[in-house]
């Protein structure tokens, strides 16, 4: 053990860097946050105990309620939608079609924008009287309706469709990589073997591509959880507060609303339910593969 | 060699320029929320000022959200410790936090000797001083209890200016029925709230407005007279249009100026944009200081100015803070902002005919405070939220209402 660990040393000085910052500004600042969202601070801290109050009132704020389905609503929709669209992308490209290269500029293109302009441009698009309920009455079709983004049920929807179309390029990008690598034999034997291109695809390539639609998957997600410049310039929150997510509750009471311990609650409560969905993919993944590896 | 000379004497200018230009200016960098066309104007005369007065202003202005994003932007410098010369809030319990953290400098050197004591309004006065001490210097007087017209629009209609809740909603269904929007209201929620506010006030009263901001009291929430408020409100849903998303408010109040709306609920600050359209307030845009019940709104802006270590930055916030409340700079910001002055010693008589109304009903005691200066940001936000979500959602009946503005009140306790 002991010469191990002296030949390891200098390595360990060499990351001793890295874990500082992590023990100090990782953990540290999530220790530091738990505690302080069991106080009563306003704007500085306070290191005072009031055990559950700041998270019995989150629970019983109805923004709170509301910004949490529309997380999941959003990222439903905009996890599999980028998903499918950015695999249809992939094998459309993967068709050997002649400027292949414009095409992969073009879908990858809005991923290369920041959210505040896919915002932005949607936002003025989809405006019942400028965008494209307007232009489409102009034309003639006077009881034509697109009103989604200014009703309260629906806008949630367009947030997740502005996404979808930034982020597909990406899915894209990731995915034609993995089509790229597929073995040429494979789909020669499939046409000696007379199967139909697409079932080719669902049921043989899809598989094989499972390592890329999880990465494209946790990349997504990430996007998901700290949604909040997309809506600020969609929506900013409206109609009402329809549209409001768990990252802009806690930006909102953070600085302006002067209540961080109530901030600093409902980003324990997105840490830990983060945690929650993800510990038993690190439990599949480190744990179990390296008794695995044991035996 | 002979490079790295040139670079050394590059350098060296560069250093005597920045002393150069610290020595002969007193360079102010302000943060405020002034973006508007009218609000670009106002603030421009006191820029003006402050640069005449031997200063540099270094305009950092944040738009959106009503102040939203530049409080943030201002209070997350001052925590961190890198504050600006001065920021802006509303007259009230914005920077009350910042008070009690002892991270503002007290103000009653210069106000002393500037006579603020005896010449600003005495609501102002006490809404910036906490035990005591002056902290904040208040710039202007507004009132956000204000209904403006368009008479083109309301002629073309057949309809007549209103004098209570029931003219309002009758010349409403004529604006429809002609065509126009009857209210143009923005889809940002600040402006929902002081639609609210003035259903609230004008409709309700100011003892029921105090009963429920200031006493917190649940009983007046579940009053009829509040019902009766609440009804107006959501009554209020159907005379707005689908383009109110994503709307801003001086969009909305350009709709009134162009004609192309009948009413907009907004606060004085508006006729900046009137004036900024080369209209008259009170002729070509009619003003109603509050339908039904007139009261004038004490609200308004103020300025702060954060402890600093560096005496340069000091003096410029000294001299920043005798330019804002100058007389001349006082009138002169005033009349483009659409607000009144606070000091009482300046000239009124080239106020236009709508702040003419509001002086008066402040003469005569008529006179509320507002929410900034009566609720912490924490609870206003939770109205904020209340508001919004009730005013955008049709679905939402005014009994739902009722019920969580209740909910509010009884929290805020």
């Amino acid at each position: 053990m002991k010469p191990r660990f002296f030949r390891s040393i200098a390595a360990q000085i060499a990351l001793l860097p890295a874990w500082l910052i992590v023990i100090f500004a990782y953990l540290g600042t999530i220790a530091w946050t738990i505690r302080i969202s069991f106080t009563s601070t306003k704007v500085f801290p306070t290191y005072d105990f009031v055990g559950w109050k700041q998270y019995e009132r989150l629970f019983a704020t109805d923004r709170w309620i509301i910004s949490g389905q529309n997380l999941f609503i959003f990222g439903a929709c905009f996890i599999i939608g980028c998903l499918i669209f950015g695999f249809l992308l992939a094998v459309f490209i993967d068709q050997k079609i002649r400027a292949e290269s414009v095409f992969r500029t073009i879908f990858l293109y809005p991923y290369a924008m920041s959210f505040i302009v896919t915002g932005l441009v949607w936002q003025w698009t989809l405006n019942p009287t400028l965008g494209v309920q307007q232009t489409v009455r102009n034309w003639g079709w006077q009881d034509f309706t697109f009103d989604w983004l200014v009703r309260g049920d629906r806008a949630i929807y367009v947030i997740a469709i502005a996404g979808i179309w930034q982020a597909s390029g990406l899915v894209m990008a990731i995915l034609l990589a993995g089509l790229r690598g597929v073995d040429q034999e494979l789909w020669k034997a499939a046409k000696v073997d007379g199967i139909p291109t697409w079932r080719v695809y669902l049921h043989i390539i899809v598989p094989m591509l499972s390592p890329m639609f999880v990465t494209a998957t946790v990349l997504l997600a990430t996007a998901v959880v700290k949604v909040y410049d997309l809506v600020i310039a969609l929506t900013g929150g409206g109609p009402g507060i329809s549209t409001e997510v768990p990252a802009k509750f806690v930006i909102d009471y953070l600085f302006n609303r002067q209540n961080v311990g109530l901030a600093t609650a409902a980003s324990t409560v997105m840490f830990v339910t983060v945690l929650v969905v993800l510990a038993p993919w690190l439990y599949s993944q480190y744990f179990r593969g390296q008794r695995g590896r044991g035996a | 060699m002979k490079h790295m000379t040139k670079a050394m004497f590059g350098a060296a200018a560069m250093v005597a320029l920045m002393v150069g230009s610290a020595g002969a200016a007193e360079k102010a960098e302000v943060i405020h929320w002034w973006t508007s066309g009218g609000e670009a104007a106002a603030v421009q005369q006191f820029a003006a000022a402050f640069n005449a007065a031997g200063g540099e202003w270094v305009d950092a202005a944040v738009a959106g959200g009503g102040g939203d994003a530049a409080r943030t932007a201002g209070i997350n410098r001052i925590v961190g410790g890198n504050p600006p010369t001065a920021m802006q809030f509303n007259t009230g319990k914005q920077f009350d936090e910042l008070v009690t953290q002892g991270l503002l400098s007290p103000l009653d050197d210069v106000a002393d000797a500037e006579g603020w004591k005896q010449h600003i309004n005495p609501l102002v006065l006490a809404a910036v001083t906490r035990d005591g001490k002056i902290y904040a210097a208040p710039v202007n007087i507004h009132s956000n209890i204000w209904l403006w017209y368009s008479p083109a629009a309301l002629e073309k209609a057949g309809a007549k200016a209103p004098t209570n809740w029931d003219e309002f909603f009758a010349a409403g269904d004529k604006l429809k029925a002609a065509g126009i929007v009857p209210v143009a209201q923005s889809g940002d929620a600040w402006t929902q709230v002081l639609t609210f506010n003035n259903v609230l006030i004008g409709a309700g009263g100011k003892d029921l407005y105090y009963k429920i901001y200031k006493d917190l009291d649940v009983d007046a929430v579940k009053s009829p007279e509040f019902k009766k408020v609440a009804d107006i409100f959501a009554k209020l849903r159907d005379y707005t249009d689908s383009g109110m998303q994503g709307r801003q408010w001086n969009q909305a109040t350009a709709m009134i100026v162009t004609g192309q709306a009948g009413f907009n609920f907004m606060g004085d600050w508006a006729k900046g944009e009137v004036i900024a359209a080369g209209k008259t307030p009170g002729t070509d845009v009619g003003c109603i200081p509050g339908l039904g019940n007139q009261e004038f709104w004490i609200g308004g802006d103020v300025f702060v100015f954060p402890v600093n270590k560096d005496p340069e930055a000091t003096k410029a916030q000294k001299l920043l803070e005798k330019v804002l409340l100058s007389p001349e700079a006082q009138v002169a910001f005033n009349n483009k902002k659409g607000s009144i002055p606070v000091r009482d010693d300046v000239d009124l008589s080239k106020v236009d005919a709508c702040a003419a109304q509001g002086i008066a009903l402040a003469k005569a005691g008529n006179v509320v405070e507002s929410t900034d200066i009566l609720i912490s940001p924490d609870v206003s936000g939770s109205f904020t939220d209340a508001i919004a979500s009730f005013f955008s959602d049709k679905s939402k009946t005014s009994d739902d209402f009722v019920a969580s503005i209740a909910s509010i009140v009884e929290g805020a306790k």
